[in-house]
Parts: C-alpha cells; structure tokens; sequence
C-alpha cells in the first residue's frame, strides 16, 4: 500500500497509459512511486507485461492462396499499364 | 519511422514498389493480408465482399503509391485506404455499423475482480488489494512461452469484440505503435488506449486462470 492519491483499484486500470508514457508527466510520476511501495500492483504491472510477452510471440494467420493469386494478377496489370 | 516489412526501410520499399518488384509486394501481401481482411471484415456484409475490399485496397495502394508523401508509415497509409473502402462499401450495402458493436459494450469493465479490493470506505486503505494478484515471476520461463499458454492466448483474443482484438494484434502481436495503430483504424488516441487495456485485461485474465496453481506463494 502506499499513500499516493491513487487506490490500487483505480491504478490497475491505468498501466496500459503507464506503459505508453501517455500519461501527464506528473501522474507518470506519482504512479511509479505507488509501484515502488505496493507489492500488489507491482504483480499486475508485471501481468500486464508478461501478457504482452506472451502475445508478442503469437503469430499471424496466413493469405488464402486464391486471394493471394487475384493480387498477383491485378499487380501485374498494373505493372504492364504502367510501361 | 516505424518499418513496414522486417529488414527493409520505407523508402526502400516505396522504391521497389514503385519499380514494379513483385516479390517485394507480395510479401506486403502476406505480411498485411490477414489484418486487412478482417479490418475490411468488420464494415461489409461477408467474407467475399471483405475478400474484394482487400483486392480494391491494393489496387489503391498501387495508382497511389507514386503520390504516397511519406507523411506516415507505409503501413498506416494502406490501413487507412483498406479502411475507407470498407467503410464506403458497408455503407452502400445500407449496412450502419455502430461504433459500440466493434469496440464492445465493455469498455469500462474492470482489469481485475472487484472482489480482489477493499471497499472504497474501507478504513484499511480503499480501494487497496484485499487479494493480492498471482506473482507469475514465480512461475517458469518455459512454461509461460510453451505453445499451450500461447494458445490460451490465441483463443482469448479471438473472443475479443472485433475492434479490440484487431488493436491488440496490431500492438501487441505485430508491435506497431499507439500513432500508427490509431490513424491505421481511424481511432482517438482515448480509444485506441481503452480498447488496448480492455483487450490486454482479457487475455491477461484468461491466461492468470489457466496458469493457476503453477505459481508458488
């Protein structure tokens, strides 16, 4: 716990701003120190983070080959109009 | 500036794009195809007309791309156009897709159980932990990464309302930033974020109750 004006239940919802720096420089402030003195949004701040992790190694689905064709065409259309 | 596809700058892929290298512009194919098609997804009727968005979106970045400036990243420009034509195409099918349907009814939910915290009143400190959250430091490197918990993951943001799950994918699976997220999905920087943290939140949770038990007190 910690005697910043931020509960813990209001701080949670702010670590995405947190983590962009997008909050006032001031708020960025007062909520690193609320970090540094409460053991339990330190573990959701570090949740947060593991979950960006663990979808960060995710990967993408793939083109369908008939779509992927059909641009193939149409780039080359546009290539051979060009010349 | 943000890089469009791995290893290659901006510039150097405008170039090639505009010497006509196929092999370069397919693989933008691949690497922006899947996001499009559903980016497309979430404006028009189905699958098929989602599937001719993406063809007219192409086509588009390619009459443009001599007079592309440069003045975002490659890739938010061409989000922008598959955008636009999807949003004209929904509408000409008479189709109005509210803001609330993509984003989710759900914005303002809570991250974490409202049981985990003290009353707002409470004397001990309110709105502080009652329950502290799982230290999932304490659980294995291998088993957070292991295609399992991946795919806990996977399936957590395929439930996600569609508007949520494509900002978490762009930022989080692909790594782009806030700006080009927002301007690629034609977002406010409030909503961008909002729609982050509740995506974030949620898969954050499903992976918390799958993990249970794998983290020692």
């Amino acid at each position: 716990m910690s005697s910043t004006d931020f509960s813990c239940r209001e701080l949670v919802e702010l670590l995405t701003a947190y983590l962009d720096g997008a909050l006032e420089p001031s708020q960025q402030t007062r909520l690193g120190t609320h970090l540094q003195n409460c053991d339990g949004c330190t573990d959701a701040l570090e949740q947060f983070r593991t979950t960006i992790e663990i979808t960060g190694r995710l990967t993408e689905d793939q083109v369908a080959a008939p779509e992927r064709e059909a641009v193939r065409e149409a780039f080359r259309r546009w290539r051979a109009e060009r010349t | 500036m943000e890089s469009t596809l791995a290893g290659i700058s901006d510039l150097d892929l405008i170039s090639r794009l505009r010497d006509g290298d196929e092999a370069t512009f397919m693989r933008l194919v691949d690497s922006l195809g899947p996001s499009m098609l559903r980016v497309a997804r979430m404006y028009v009727r189905s699958r098929a007309v989602a599937e001719d968005v993406v063809q007219d979106a192409w086509i588009g970045v390619l009459q443009g791309i001599d007079r592309f400036e440069g003045r975002s990243s490659l890739r938010t420009w061409i989000f922008r156009i598959v955008t636009n034509i999807a949003k004209t195409r929904g509408q000409r099918e008479g189709r109005s897709v509210p803001f609330a349907s993509l984003a989710g009814d759900d914005l303002d939910a809570p991250s974490f159980d409202p049981s985990m915290f003290l009353a707002s009143d409470d004397p001990r400190g309110p709105g502080h932990w009652s329950t502290l959250p799982t230290d999932w430091r304490t659980i294995p490197e291998d088993r957070l990464v292991a295609r399992e918990t991946l795919d806990v993951a996977e399936r957590a943001i395929e439930t996600l309302p569609p508007m949520q799950a494509e900002v978490i994918r762009l930022r989080d699976v692909r790594g782009w930033t806030s700006e080009e997220v927002r301007n690629a999905l034609d977002l406010s920087e409030t909503n961008q974020r909002v729609l982050l943290h509740r995506a974030r939140a949620k898969v954050r949770r499903a992976l918390d109750e799958y993990l249970e038990g794998e983290a020692t007190a």
